[in-house]
């Protein structure tokens, strides 16, 4: 009896036996799964669908504008107004300011100056974990370079004051382009509209924020003053700084009809909409409308914000929505023939069941490919695309609206007319609106402005990505300990013997935490050239990786030798188990960023074998692994990785090597978490594969 | 005799009762009017104010003519002192429309309904005499007082509200949506309704078109008191709206209106049975005081005829009935105080309805008298976790300030007293209340005089906080910082649309050492009820803004992915400890080895015998089974490939 139970082994449980049939095949496993990963997200924009309004409150078209062509001619004179000023020779930058604050008095508004310097920079990339803080500014203007917002707002007749929809139109105050100019008139002639209005449930708020210091620093600050008790609240008679040296008799006269400077608040924001005109011509024959809404680390607004707009603007003004998009993509073949077959497919299958409906043109799939890969780069970047991004940060949903007019200077009062009751038509919807933004989808992928993935199904492209990592480090695992040499004379250290490849992967990744710091202490050296910059980045970080090395590597070197045989496996097991744990995380604080580093880590970190291994072996197959090696650790360091995805969408031309370094300020200086991906889970992973690719056996 | 005696009683009975009727009629009491104001932002207010008074019950016994009845019951069955019942909509713009005349200080109200309720019963009844007053008032108002009912919504202020008796019960709901329902039965208790009088011009659309519209219910008894000082009781309505005429004038002129342009009525009787109704239409000090000042320029500029002091004269407006009186207000040293034009609505008939014009000249602009300080209120902070209070008060730089504190600049100061409701959900730690004096911050003690904080219990009480501040006179900017906590609800607490945020009622911000009171030259005038509350002196007082918390809102579609993820946890647990309980592993080993000895199926069975017939082979028992088993896979696969094949091409072809 005995003999026979120890012949038949009993049978483990069916999961235990799926994952053990899964690890012992991660080879297959593997690849089919990185293949279906990049093909789940080719495929995003044909099963990207339609958007619909979620929040039946909104009502969008439902009520006819009542902006008239009245108010677009008031609009129109107002920006003649602005041009004027703008054309004089003295400019000092408060002369439009005032020229705003009058006609919002005279409209019926509240008013106030917001001065500001802007915010100096400081680092903190999890910010948006943590929310601002609810302390008190302090701080010393110097008076030398603010610039001054005007604020307006309009109380609702019958509300009670607690919430409020605002509208920014970003300008130079002391050099408004003619384009500048337009958004002001739009937004004022929907501002005086809005004051005379009965049907205001929420205040209004017009920011006119002066871009002098950059359209996001303005909106910036004064959101935060908002959210603090700002010195604008703490001191009554704060004059304008004296650096305006024309104090004029404007400013009195001005001051006496009520402009404080004291800052004025209205409530809760429910939305926010950033309105601006583009300097070129839209080129079609409609007027168009460009839509951004990726905010800091890729948080986007409320989906419903961008159809309430996409259907106003198609259905109610005829429009030409357009959302971002990669314009070189437009062009590809490769993508072209995708679309083609993808069509094929669809149509095949279509001719089998006419139920089965998906497949969508070839034009339209590369247009939606194109769209798609602009919104999950912009996601992934963490760097807002506009002044909405500023809002997003109080958790309030924002979009900018670029409108770019059919001609550029004619029939400016149809074009006031068109895009103010656009304006109106999102601020009457908005103001429908009793709950805040919260039925619609907040992750998500626009393909068009009408067509949108969810979380749902984007996610299945990153799951199955990343899902052979912790099978094939399980079965890397289980090969080495395995395959211990018969000699061995301690068989229990063997399985202890990952923790000194986890040492090293530990080691590697604190290296990347000091690498993320460097770049904070070379910013402190003036006059330094982005190129030199970041050659001191990389030789200080390669000098640290040696120093690094050389360290951790004394302490191990006496067991290293004899346990040597099996040691790159271990190695690569821990090394893929801390990627995956790396993107599982990353793919937690912004998705995109994750996908489009699993899409480098993945294959890379899969493929890595040393290259001695590969050589001694010398077949075909062997030599083909390592040059497929070679190329994918090449491709995966993040400067060549960017100069190369830049050299293949805009022409080899103009990549220069300090656009790296442009690049990588420009992130951390938005706070974006995917600088922090790229120096503590993104170069750690390519060293470590480095290092397993050198390895001695 | 006996007869004759109880007839006599009878006589007499019937004859005291009559009596007591005559006393009732003569002392009971309706009178309405109406004011009007022009305000300086083009708009213009109405304040309709109606009051019914009726003697003490004790002497002249529970039945009246024109007193309501249902407050009338109201007062007797809850033992109401005082209480005032407001309903409002819109914002009072205390920059605007003033906030030192007595009709901002006592109608301009937070938005929603408020009440608050002094009880003439023992200390431990004063609960529950408020949740039976709220639950009563209610069904008398159609709206949802009785939320007010549970603790954790209303408080009991010590001091900031009329007396510091400890009886008093103070609610808001800021939410609280008010329309014609609730009109309606407010106008209930007029005794003519609004079929004649001046509640005749309650147009609904116009009146709710408005920018402004609170309408308030004051009540005050005496009943309970000592009987024979007591005036009975006394109810007031009073109903404040500010609307704007529709009338178009130029740009810099104010627009001209006539009563039934503003509201789209007009009156054609007065109700028959008030005692005094009439409309009032006042103009304020420093308008007054504008319009001499171009009347003085006239004459010194013209030299013209002399001019008298009546109205068609004013160089500013004209008005388009002549007043029966005028009325003015006693002013300080450098302007005369705002005149009152009154006018009466008696001899109106339906022919000739009372429809009041008033037409601007010239343009002109002056501004409201403004409180001391004018308060703000608003959130900082950001995020689902933490934020603060801040109250902002920025002075006004009006004269009142140095006209009621003393001149010694050292020992000038300005009381501000500051009482604040906050819900238990919003955790506020008073320990963190900061002051900050002209953006200086201050050691708290020292400016404040008086505190009383009661914080929170949760789901139990609000949390309560009255203070005295103490600035100087000279102050600029104060601010007031408070930092709190939000808080989590049990999923059943949210009311609805709970995406919309919390609210915290409204801060009642007011000035000890003000008060506001219009004072006439002619003493007699206290006898028509509107001008002697004019003259009835009230703290200045403001609300400042609801406002609206956004906390941490669960997805109420979340309950069906719980239970769906709960069931499949449980499902995982107890699958898998059952399994450890009841699975015999020996038992198991050898019925596994049983089953590998036992046969394959026969149809297996048959064809590998028959297999092994055909290549002439001795028949095995299939121990090699793996293969054998491998194969019959792969041919059940084939199989189902075939199928779909056949399916597919069937499918292809014949549609």
């Amino acid at each position: 009896m005995a003999e026979v139970s120890a012949v038949v082994k009993p049978k483990p449980r069916p999961i235990i036996r799926v994952g053990l049939f899964l690890i012992s095949h991660s080879l297959v496993v593997s690849n089919v799964c990185c293949i279906a990963g990049v093909l789940a997200l080719l495929l995003l924009p044909v099963i990207a669908k339609n958007t619909y309004i979620s929040e039946n409150a909104l009502m969008p078209g439902s009520a006819s504008a009542m902006l008239s062509s009245d108010d677009a001619s008031d609009g129109h004179v107002f920006l003649n107004k602005i041009m004027s000023i703008s054309s004089m020779s003295i400019n000092t930058g408060i002369e439009i300011p005032e020229m705003i604050a009058k006609h919002i008095i005279e409209s019926g508004g509240e008013v106030n100056y917001h001065k500001f310097q802007p915010i100096s920079d400081h680092f903190h990339p999890l910010q948006f974990f943590l929310g601002p803080d609810a302390g008190i500014v302090q701080e010393n203007y110097s008076s030398t370079s603010y610039g001054v917002n005007t604020v307006g707002i309009v109380r609702a007749p019958c509300g009670d004051g607690k919430e409020a929809i605002v509208m920014v139109t970003p300008y130079n105050s002391v050099k408004p382009t003619s384009s500048e100019a337009l958004s002001l008139g739009v937004a004022y002639s929907v501002f005086s509209l809005l004051s005379r209005v009965s049907w205001l449930a929420k205040d209004i708020i017009w920011l006119a924020a002066d871009s002098r210091h950059g359209e996001h620093a303005a909106v910036a600050a004064w959101l935060r003053d908002y959210y603090t008790l700002s010195s604008g609240d703490l001191e009554k008679n704060l004059d304008m700084c004296s650096a305006s040296s024309s104090p004029g008799h404007e400013v009195t006269s001005v001051k006496r009809d009520g402009v404080s400077n004291g800052f004025r608040r209205a409530g809760t924001m429910a939305a926010a909409l950033v309105i601006k005109v583009a300097d070129s011509s839209s080129g079609f024959e409609k007027d168009g409308l460009k839509i951004y809404a990726e905010a800091s680390n890729g948080q986007m607004p409320n989906l419903d914000l961008i159809n309430i707009v996409n259907y106003l603007a198609v259905h109610g003004q005829g429009l030409q929505v357009r959302v971002e998009k990669i314009w070189s993509l437009l062009d590809s073949w490769w993508l072209y023939s995708l679309g083609e077959l993808q069509e094929l497919i669809g149509k095949v299958a279509k001719s089998l069941n006419p139920q089965w409906k998906f497949g969508i043109p070839a034009p339209d799939y590369v247009e939606g490919c194109a769209t798609l890969a602009s919104s999950l780069y912009n996601q992934a970047l963490g760097v807002p695309t506009g002044p909405h991004g500023a809002f997003r940060d109080y958790q309030v949903d924002a979009i900018t609206l670029e409108f770019s007019p059919r001609f550029s200077t004619s029939q400016r009062v149809l074009f006031l007319l068109h895009t103010g009751r656009l304006v109106e038509g999102v601020i009457r919807s908005v103001n429908n609106l009793l709950e805040k933004f919260h039925q619609s989808f907040f992750l998500y992928l626009m393909t068009s402005p009408s067509r949108f993935v969810s979380v749902g199904i984007y996610m299945i492209a990153f799951t199955l990505l990343i899902a052979p990592l912790p099978l094939v480090a399980a079965a890397l695992f289980s090969d080495a300990s395995k395959s211990k040499s018969p000699g061995e004379s301690i068989p229990a250290s063997t399985s202890w013997n990952w923790l000194y490849a986890a040492k090293t992967v530990l080691v590697v990744h604190l290296w990347g935490a000091i690498v993320t710091i460097i770049p904070h202490l070379l910013c402190q050296i003036p006059n330094s050239s982005p190129l030199i910059s970041l050659l001191a980045w990389i030789t200080s970080s390669a000098v640290l990786l040696f120093f690094t090395r050389a360290a951790s590597g004394s302490l191990s070197l006496s067991r290293a030798t004899q346990l040597q045989t099996r040691e790159w496996t271990l190695l690569k097991a821990v090394t893929v188990a801390a990627t995956f744990i790396g993107l599982c995380l990353m793919s937690v604080i912004n998705y995109a960023t994750a996908e489009i580093g699993a899409q480098l880590l993945v294959p890379m970190c899969l493929m890595a074998v040393p290259l001695r291994v590969d050589l001694t072996a010398k077949t075909t197959k062997t030599v083909a692994r390592g040059a497929c090696n070679v190329l994918l650790v090449f491709v995966g360091f993040p400067p060549t990785a960017f100069l190369l995805s830049k050299g293949a969408l805009a022409g080899f031309d103009g990549v220069r090597l300090d656009d790296f370094w442009n690049w990588i300020e420009s992130l951390r200086e938005w706070n974006s978490a995917t600088y922090l991906y790229i120096c503590m889970v993104h170069l750690p992973c390519w060293v470590l594969c480095v290092h397993i690719l050198l390895h001695r056996r | 005799m006996s007869r004759l005696k109880s007839c006599l009683l009878i006589f007499l009975a019937l004859f005291s009762a009559t009596e007591s009727i005559n006393v009732e009629v003569l002392n009971e009491e309706f009178t309405e009017a109406l004011l009007l104001r022009p305000l300086p932002d083009r708009k213009v207010l109405a304040h309709f104010h109606f009051r019914s008074s009726a003697p003490p019950s004790e002497r002249c016994g529970r039945h009246h003519h024109i007193f309501p009845k249902s407050i009338y019951q109201l007062v007797h069955k809850f033992q109401v002192r005082e209480m005032e019942l407001s309903f409002t909509q819109g914002r009072w713009n205390y920059e605007r429309w003033g906030g030192f005349d007595p009709i901002s200080s006592s109608n301009a109200k937070p938005p929603g309904v408020e009440l608050w309720a002094e009880f003439d019963v023992p200390q431990d009844q004063v609960d529950y005499s408020w949740k039976n007053l709220t639950h009563a008032l209610s069904g008398l108002f159609c709206a949802s007082i009785n939320f007010l009912e549970h603790s954790s919504s209303y408080s009991a202020p010590q001091w900031s509200f009329g007396s510091a008796s400890g009886k008093l019960r103070y609610g808001t709901l800021p939410r609280e949506a008010v329309c014609t329902e609730n009109l309606t039965p407010w106008l209930k208790l007029l005794p003519c309704r609004d079929k004649a009088g001046l509640s005749l011009l309650m147009d609904r659309p116009s009146i709710y078109r408005g920018y402004y519209h609170s309408q308030r219910l004051h009540l005050k008894s005496d009943e309970f008191g000592a009987s024979e000082m007591s005036t009975g009781m006394v109810l007031e309505q009073t109903l404040t709206v500010v609307l704007r005429p529709d009338t178009f004038s130029g740009q810099a002129l104010q627009p001209s209106w006539s009563l039934s342009s503003l509201i789209g009525r007009s009156v054609s009787r007065k109700c028959s049975l008030s005692s005094s109704s009439n409309v009032y239409v006042q103009f304020e000090q420093n308008l007054v005081f504008e319009g001499d000042k171009l009347k003085e320029d006239g004459e010194a500029s013209e030299n013209a005829i002399p001019v008298g002091d009546g109205l068609e004269d004013n160089p500013l407006f004209e008005l388009s009935l002549p007043p029966k009186r005028v009325i003015k207000e006693l002013g300080n040293s450098q302007k005369a105080g705002s005149i009152l034009h009154e006018f009466s609505v008696e001899d109106s008939n339906e022919f000739k309805p009372f429809d009041l014009e008033l037409n601007w000249k010239l343009p002109v602009a002056w501004s409201c008298p403004q409180a001391p300080l004018q308060a703000s209120r608003f959130l900082l902070g950001s995020g689902n976790e933490r934020g603060a209070i801040a109250i902002s008060m920025k002075s006004t730089k009006s004269n009142n300030v140095e006209r009621t504190s003393s001149f010694d600049e050292n020992e000038c100061w300005l009381r501000v007293g500051i009482f604040q409701i906050v819900p238990w959900y919003v955790k506020v730690y008073y320990h963190t209340l900061k002051l900050f004096l002209d953006g200086e911050p201050q050691s708290s003690m020292e400016n404040i005089e008086k505190i009383i904080v009661s914080p929170s219990e949760d789901k139990v009480s609000t949390g309560v906080m009255e203070m005295i501040l103490r600035l100087p006179c000279s102050v600029n900017t104060a601010a007031l910082t408070l930092e709190f906590d939000k808080g989590f609800l049990h999923i059943d607490e949210y009311p609805p649309d709970a995406n919309q945020g919390f609210d915290i009622p409204s801060a009642v911000i007011h000035f000890a050492d003000f008060v506001a009171n219009m004072s006439f030259y002619d003493d007699s005038l206290k006898q028509v009820p509107i001008l002697s509350k004019l003259q009835e002196e009230v703290p200045v007082v403001s609300y400042t803004e609801v406002l609206l918390v956004p906390l941490t809102t669960p997805d109420f579609s979340m309950p069906y992915n719980v239970i769906t993820i709960t069931c499949t946890v449980f499902a995982l647990y107890f699958g898998s400890l059952l399994n450890a309980l009841r699975r015999r592993v020996g038992e198991e080993e050898r019925f596994l080895s049983g089953k590998g000895a036992r046969k394959a199926g026969p149809l297996t069975l048959m064809i590998s015998k028959l297999s092994a017939k055909l290549r002439g082979k001795p028949w095995e028992s299939p121990k090699q089974s793996e293969s054998g088993r491998s194969s019959s896979k792969y041919k059940l696969l084939a199989k189902v490939v075939l199928v779909a094949g056949v399916a597919a091409a069937w499918q292809f072809y014949f549609q």
